[in-house]
């Protein structure tokens, strides 16, 4: 699918790629959609050094007595734990495509404090040379939830040097977060009510909530800990008054919050993508609005669901058992509102359809599992093992990645003003599903027969399972690796996109592809909500009015 | 004359009242943060306190009650020079704003003094975990547990305070000697003394957390 265009003819200014030429250009601007560029190559470079973590990982698995030494094995883990969780996936589309498309799409010229956000990236780049530096002295072997009296007492690794990278790469988070809030409160085109905004543009309103108020909440355990690891407080040591299950709880009220911070922007996103290539509005707005903010304010109330075994009172168990299949009515509100949305469409089944169709596939396995898990009974069995390693990476990446994928092709042409070649991203995308599933589906059978994780070795009747994992997830690398380089081809040989590509509603289709530096030379009025699809004739209309037929 | 200096407002504001008011609702959002961020060290010094009250009462009695106590009149009252140094800027009496601003750094500059002093007497008692620490037989093992969140909390206080002492003194060597804040524009003032304020609500919840509780 492509819609012939020509660029909007009032624009005289350049792109915001041409506006300057010199690395100065980039480094100091505030525009942010050079800052998402420049956040989408760091993130870009630790998705891939978190992937070795994980070559390594599955590698080592392949065999029962496993190839790494128990401690390098540790290390790898922790390692991919910590990347993929702190320099991936928190900052991941919030930071890219979040930072590139929320002003756009609600028509400002920027974000309220393009100077912040430019500090939110080199605090963010500050932090990824911190975890640098801990890779190359030797890395972490705590996992990446730094369990006491585990990491503050025995740990023989750099633990400090960690808890202060996370500490400062929190930062980054609350200046992103809060720019956000602002933004959306405060520089919404005229016309722009909250009940016109994009999904997407919700779905990161959401989240930078959950940013802003669990963020501050990690910073004061990683000041603890760190304090606690360097000089030995014995806060959390129990020969010392101390209480090891404090710092859990301190740990998973901010990190499990932050799994919505993962996933909430990729439901923005599927939920754009979704719209588009049904041609249809999308089903039920106001329900899928609310129960992102939902998901949001319950996120705060579940963390010790991954505590159950640890010793916690059977009554609070009993609580946050509940509170977590609360938190499942939204989720399951949007799987069925995104799929009501593709009945009696025209589906196209584009690159970016078939990730999001991959993420609702693989975000309903991993969301019901994770109703298991949060049975009490069923959770004492499969605790601590592979079921849960497999639960949270459906979420994650069978989710969370997807999107990122599918809004990263969604909007590829407007970000660089070429379209990419269909053809081998569609099979990129349907490689990744299978690679996903080959590599992960396995683990929840490991699970179920109660392999655990974190183990080095493994009794010999499970290599079977285990090699299959390990070779889906050769495939997965393939097809993480491949956009890479299609992607980056049509950097200089894709064909020229119009504004409009794919015939979509959202204010950012109102403007050349790529946008000048200040997005729009005049302040868009806005007459529409977002999704104004016409399922009968094909036509649309942009969110400023105008009408196109198809 | 520096009133003749006009500001523009940036890009994406409409009018400056605009950029202003989107300033404020910033310094919110992020105090909002910044309760969270104490609220969770508070927090789990409470714990700890439900846990260990007897040995906490024991070991609070060694805080000095004196530099507490002049420290939260002292910042309470730099919250009123703040508040009039804004009033000031607000009605364009530019002298009288540069005077309160200075009068507000020298409470905070007090406020530091007492606290550096306070630190000084814990050191000479013997209450600095894990660099000069004496545990007294009444408050094993736990009393060490109140005094590692006294200088955790207490110093992340006071480096809230320091921020806010260089913001005022930005304000002042660069936004006002520039004529920058003027009764239409006064907003990067407020700005920062709101924060002022919330560095101060800080101290009135660690004041009593510290200093009286287990005293009466």
């Amino acid at each position: 699918m492509s819609v012939e265009a020509a660029q909007p003819a009032d624009f005289a200014q350049p792109s915001y790629l041409d506006s300057g030429h010199t690395i100065r250009s980039w480094l100091l601007t505030t525009d942010h959609k050079r800052i998402a560029m420049m956040f989408l190559a760091s993130i870009t470079f630790w998705f891939f050094i978190g992937g070795m973590a994980a070559t390594l990982v599955r590698l080592s698995l392949a065999t029962p007595d496993g190839l790494l030494q128990p401690d390098i094995f540790n290390r790898a883990f922790t390692m991919h734990g910590i990347i993929m969780v702190w320099l991936f996936l928190i900052p991941s589309i919030p930071a890219t495509l979040g930072n590139f498309f929320v002003p756009i799409m609600i028509g400002a010229h920027d974000l309220a404090f393009p100077r912040l956000n430019l500090l939110s990236l080199y605090v963010f780049n500050l932090s990824g040379l911190v975890v640098l530096y801990a890779v190359l002295l030797g890395g972490v072997d705590t996992g990446w939830y730094f369990y006491t009296p585990y990491s503050t007492l025995y740990s023989n690794s750099y633990v400090f040097a960690a808890a202060m990278a996370i500490f400062i790469n929190g930062y980054s988070s609350i200046l992103t977060g809060l720019n956000f809030v602002v933004t959306v409160h405060k520089l919404r085109a005229p016309g722009m009510t909250w009940s016109r905004l994009p999904l997407f543009v919700w779905a990161i309103y959401a989240v930078s909530v959950v940013m802003l108020l669990a963020t501050p909440a990690l910073a004061m355990d990683m000041i603890l800990l760190g304090a606690d690891r360097i000089m030995g407080l014995g806060m959390f040591d129990p020969s010392r008054g101390g209480d090891p299950l404090l710092w859990q709880h301190m740990f998973w009220f901010y990190s499990h919050p932050a799994v919505y911070i993962m996933i909430l922007p990729g439901m923005g996103v599927v939920s754009e993508v979704i719209s588009c290539y049904s041609r249809r509005p999308i089903f039920g707005y106001g329900g899928m609005a609310t129960s992102m903010m939902a998901i949001a304010v319950l996120g705060f109330f579940v963390w010790a669901h991954h505590m159950f075994t640890a010793g916690i009172s059977i009554y609070s168990a009993v609580v946050f058992s509940l509170m977590s299949f609360v938190v499942g009515v939204p989720s399951a509100i949007k799987v069925f509102n995104w799929t009501v949305s593709l009945h009696k469409g025209s589906i196209i089944f584009d690159a970016p359809m078939i990730y999001a169709i991959g993420f609702i596939l693989l975000f309903t396995i991993g969301g019901l599992t994770g109703l298991m898990l949060a049975t009490l009974a069923v959770d004492i069995h499969v605790h601590d093992t592979y079921f849960v390693v497999a639960h949270f990476h459906y979420i994650m990446v069978g989710g969370a990645v997807s999107a990122f994928f599918a809004g990263l092709h969604y909007w590829w042409p407007k970000i660089t003003g070429r379209l990419y070649p269909e053809a081998v991203a569609r099979f990129t995308a349907l490689l990744t599903f299978v690679g996903f599933n080959v590599t992960f589906f396995p683990q929840f059978v490991l699970g179920y027969l109660g392999m655990p994780r974190r183990y080095y070795a493994y009794p010999p009747q499970w290599q079977s399972w285990n090699v299959l994992s390990s070779a889906g997830a050769s495939i997965l690398a393939v097809a993480y690796a491949l956009p890479l380089f299609y992607l980056g081809w049509s950097l200089l040989y894709g064909k020229r996109a119009g504004p409009n590509p794919w015939g979509a509603t959202g204010l950012e289709w109102t403007t050349p592809s790529p946008p000048p530096e200040h997005n729009f030379a005049v302040t868009p009025v806005v007459t529409l909500g977002p999704y104004s699809y016409d399922p009968e004739d094909g036509s649309y209309r942009t969110q400023d009015g105008t009408h196109y037929a198809l | 004359m520096p009133s003749e200096y006009t500001v523009e407002p940036h890009i994406q504001y409409a009018s400056l009242e605009h950029q202003g008011d989107s300033a404020q609702d910033c310094m919110w959002v992020f105090l909002a943060t910044e309760t969270v961020f104490f609220g969770a060290i508070i927090f789990t010094y409470f714990l700890y306190r439900v846990f260990y009250s007897a040995e906490f009462d024991v070991a609070g009695k060694d805080a000095v009650f004196w530099c507490g106590s002049v420290n939260i009149g002292i910042l309470l009252t730099s919250s009123l020079t703040m508040v009039l140094a804004v009033n000031s800027g607000a009605q364009g009496r530019r002298r009288a704003m540069i005077w309160w601003l200075i009068a507000t750094m020298a409470l905070g500059f007090i406020f530091m003094a007492v606290k550096g002093y306070e630190y000084y007497q814990d050191f000479t008692d013997r209450v600095v975990p894990a660099v000069n620490f004496l545990m007294k037989p009444e408050e094993a093992p736990a009393g060490e547990l109140f005094w590692d969140f006294y200088w955790i909390a207490t110093a992340l206080h006071a480096i809230h305070l320091t921020i806010g002492l260089a913001l005022i003194a930005y304000v002042l060597l660069w936004r006002i000697r520039r004529g920058e804040i003027t009764p239409e524009y006064y907003q990067p003032l407020e700005v920062i003394a709101i924060y002022w304020s919330f560095v101060d609500t800080v101290w009135l919840f660690l004041y009593p957390s510290i200093y009286l509780l287990g005293r009466s």
